[in-house]
C-alpha cells in the first residue's frame, strides 16, 4: 500500500450536489484495508455518488478523499492503477466475449499482452465461464455477466474494489455465488466497499456497515453495534381477548425496559430470553388475558433501517 | 513506458474492439457499403438525367460529391458506438481504469479511418462501373484519397461530440441526420450551386462542405481549384481542433445515464 494514510478508504467531509439537491453532504468514511465496508441506504440516497466520487468518475464540491493514500482529485491517475469497479450495470461489451472482454480491460491496466490473456484465462476459470469464454458476452445471462463484470474489476489484482450494488436484480443463486466470489477476495486481503440496498447482503458481508440517506450518513458501526442500537431481543404478543393495560402490567416483571404496545402487538424487551416465553403465557394466563400468537424477535438490520429512516428498505422483496 | 506510448498502445486497443464489433455484427456493414452502392445508382441513374452539369458528365461531377458525403456520414458509427457505451455504463469502466483517457474516442475514429477506406474502395469502383473516370494526375489522386481520409476523420470527431451529447444511441441518430444531411446536400455535391434558388446560393458556397466537395472534384476530374484544396484542409484541422476539445471535455464530465 503505498502513501501516508493506513486506511484503505479514507474520506472527509465530501460533499456533492447537483444543482439544489444534496447528493452527498459531509460523509466522512474509513475503510481499514482488508475489510469490507457496506454502504447501506434505499436508492437514491447517494451510494452511487459516493461511489462515482471514489473512483474519479465525479468530482467532489468540497471536503477530501482518499484512496490506497491516494488523493481522488490531485491524484486521480495513480489511483485508478490501484482500484477496480464493477457494479449493478454489468459493463461488459456485448460485442466482445468473454475471453475479449478481459483481455481488453488486462491491456487498458497496461498488462503485458501475455500476462493479460493469462489472466484473463484465469478470471474465466475461477468464475465458471469456461463455456462461454469464446462467445459474445450479448448472449450471456443476466448472472454471468454481473460475474464476467465482476472478474473485469480483478483483472490487474487491484488492492481496492468498489461493487455499486453487485447483486442488484439477480435471482438467490447468482446472489449466493458472487457473495462467495466476494468473500473469498477480501479473505486474499482486498478492502472492498459495497454499496447494497439489501440489508441480508450487507448483514452477510461487511465487517462494517455504513447507513446513509438523503446524502448524510446517519449511523456507522458493525452490524452487531447496529442491531443493538435498536435493542436487543423482544417478545411479540397478540391478544386474544383481554385489556391491553392487564397485559401491559402482567408482562411489566420480565421486561428489561417498559413494554409498550405497538400496531396491535404488546411488545416485550427482554432481559433474558431463556424461558421467556413460557414465563409470559403464565403471566398473562394469570391476568386472563388470552394469547393468539406469541414469538421472541431478534433485530434485524430492517429494523435498524426503519429506526433510523422512518420507513422500510426498498426493494426487498426482489431477487428473493 | 511513456505517457506517448501508453497514448499510441490504448488507441489501438480500443481501435481493435471497434473493428471485432463490426465483425460481430455484419448488418454494420450494410451502413458501409451496400447503403453507398445504392446512392451512387440512383443519383446517377435516377437523378442524373434530370440534373444539368455544364462542361461534366453527370457521374464524374457526382462521385466526387457522393465519396465526400459518404467520408462524412463515416464516422457515424462513432456517434452510435459512444452514446451506447454511456448508456450501458461502458464509459464507467474506462473512467475508472488507469489508461490515457482520450483513447476510448481516438480508438474508435482510428477504426472509422479503416472503414472509411472500405467504403472508398468500393465506391470507386461502383463509380468506375457506372461511367466515371479519373482526369487528372496519379499524385493527384492519391493526394485527393489522403484529403478525402482527412474529411473523415474531422467528422468523426464531430460524431463523437454528438454520441457523447446525445442523451440515447437513438438520439445521436437523429442529431447527426438533421444536423449533417441538410449542410451536405445544400451544397455544390449532387447539383451545381448556380442552379440552386439566390436566397440559398451564399449558403451552399460558404458550406465547408462545398469547399471540401470543390476540392475533391479539382483532384479527380480536374475542375478548377481556385483555393479549395487548401481551404479544405484548413477547415477540416479547425473541425478536429474544435470538435477533439469539445469530445474530450464531454467525455470527462460523462457519467452514466
Amino acid at each position: 500500500m503505498t502513501g501516508v494514510s493506513a486506511a484503505a478508504i479514507e474520506t472527509h467531509e465530501l460533499c456533492k450536489s447537483y444543482g439544489d439537491v444534496k447528493a452527498l453532504c459531509d460523509v466522512d468514511l474509513r475503510v481499514e484495508a482488508g475489510t469490507i465496508l457496506g454502504l447501506l441506504g434505499p436508492n437514491g440516497a447517494g451510494k452511487t455518488t459516493a461511489v462515482r466520487i471514489l473512483t474519479t468518475l465525479l468530482k467532489p464540491d468540497s471536503g477530501w478523499a482518499r484512496v490506497a493514500g491516494f488523493d481522488v482529485v490531485r491524484e486521480a491517475a495513480r489511483l485508478r492503477a490501484q482500484i477496480g469497479l464493477a457494479g449493478q450495470y454489468a459493463a461488459v461489451d456485448e460485442n466482445l466475449t468473454g475471453l475479449e472482454n478481459l483481455q481488453m480491460v488486462g491491456r487498458l491496466y497496461h498488462l503485458p499482452r501475455r500476462i493479460a490473456r493469462q489472466r484473463a484465462r484465469e478470471l474465466i476459470a475461477d468464475f465458471g465461464l469456461e463455456d462461454a469464454a469464446d462467445r459474445p458476452a450479448s448472449g450471456y445471462s443476466g448472472g454471468m455477466r454481473r460475474r464476467l463484470d465482476l472478474a473485469a474489476a480483478l483483472v490487474a489484482r487491484p488492492p481496492v474494489l468498489f461493487l455499486d450494488e453487485p447483486t442488484t436484480g439477480l435471482d438467490l443463486r447468482s446472489r449466493i455465488g458472487l457473495w462467495e466470489a466476494i468473500e473469498a477476495l477480501v479473505t486474499g486481503g482486498t478492502t472492498v466497499l459495497l454499496t447494497t440496498q439489501y440489508l441480508d447482503e450487507a448483514d452477510r458481508l461487511a465487517d462494517r456497515i455504513a447507513v446513509i440517506d438523503h446524502g448524510t450518513l446517519i449511523a456507522e458501526g458493525t452490524p452487531a453495534s447496529l442491531k443493538a442500537r435498536v435493542g436487543g431481543e423482544r417478545l411479540e404478543i397478540k391478544l386474544e381477548n383481554g385489556s391491553v393495560e392487564a397485559a401491559l402490567a402482567a408482562v411489566a416483571p420480565i421486561s428489561d425496559g417498559q413494554p409498550f404496545a405497538e400496531d396491535g402487538l404488546v411488545r416485550v424487551p427482554l432481559r433474558d430470553r431463556h424461558g421467556a416465553i413460557a414465563d409470559a403465557v403464565r403471566r398473562l394466563d394469570g391476568a386472563r388475558v388470552g394469547i393468539d400468537d406469541i414469538a421472541l424477535r431478534t433485530p434485524t438490520l430492517d429494523d435498524v433501517f426503519l429506526s433510523l429512516t422512518g420507513r422500510a428498505a426498498e426493494n426487498q422483496e426482489e431477487g428473493e | 513506458m511513456s505517457a506517448l506510448s501508453y497514448a499510441f498502445g490504448d488507441t489501438v486497443v480500443i481501435a481493435k474492439r471497434s473493428v471485432k464489433r463490426i465483425r460481430r455484427q455484419p448488418d454494420l456493414l450494410v451502413g458501409f457499403t451496400i447503403q453507398p452502392v445504392m446512392f451512387v445508382l440512383l443519383f446517377v441513374y435516377v437523378f442524373g438525367g434530370a440534373i444539368a452539369t455544364p462542361g461534366l458528365e453527370y457521374v464524374d461531377f457526382l462521385i466526387p460529391g457522393i465519396i465526400v458525403q459518404s467520408m462524412v456520414f463515416g464516422g457515424f458509427v462513432t456517434a452510435l458506438g459512444l452514446a451506447d457505451d454511456l448508456k450501458k455504463g461502458l464509459i464507467d469502466r474506462f473512467r475508472s481504469l488507469p489508461m490515457w483517457q482520450p483513447a476510448v474516442i481516438s480508438g474508435r475514429i482510428t477504426a472509422d479511418i479503416g472503414t472509411n477506406i472500405v467504403q472508398l474502395v468500393v465506391m470507386f469502383t461502383v463509380g468506375i462501373l457506372a461511367g466515371f473516370r479519373f482526369s487528372t494526375s496519379v499524385p493527384e489522386v492519391v493526394a485527393g484519397i489522403a484529403l478525402l481520409l482527412l474529411f473523415g476523420y474531422a467528422f468523426s470527431w464531430v460524431f463523437a461530440f454528438i454520441g457523447l451529447t446525445a442523451s440515447s444511441p437513438e438520439a445521436s441518430n437523429a442529431y447527426g441526420f438533421t444536423i449533417l444531411f441538410p449542410i451536405t446536400f445544400i451544397s455544390s455535391a449532387f447539383v451545381p450551386v448556380d442552379s440552386m434558388p439566390g436566397w440559398l446560393q451564399p449558403f451552399a458556397e460558404h458550406n465547408p462542405f462545398t469547399t471540401m466537395v470543390n476540392a475533391a472534384r479539382a483532384l479527380f476530374v480536374g475542375t478548377p481549384a481556385g483555393n479549395d484544396v487548401w481551404l479544405s484542409i484548413v477547415w477540416s484541422i479547425a473541425i478536429t481542433a474544435v470538435f477533439s476539445a469539445l469530445s474530450v471535455w464531454r467525455y470527462r464530465r460523462a457519467v452514466m445515464r
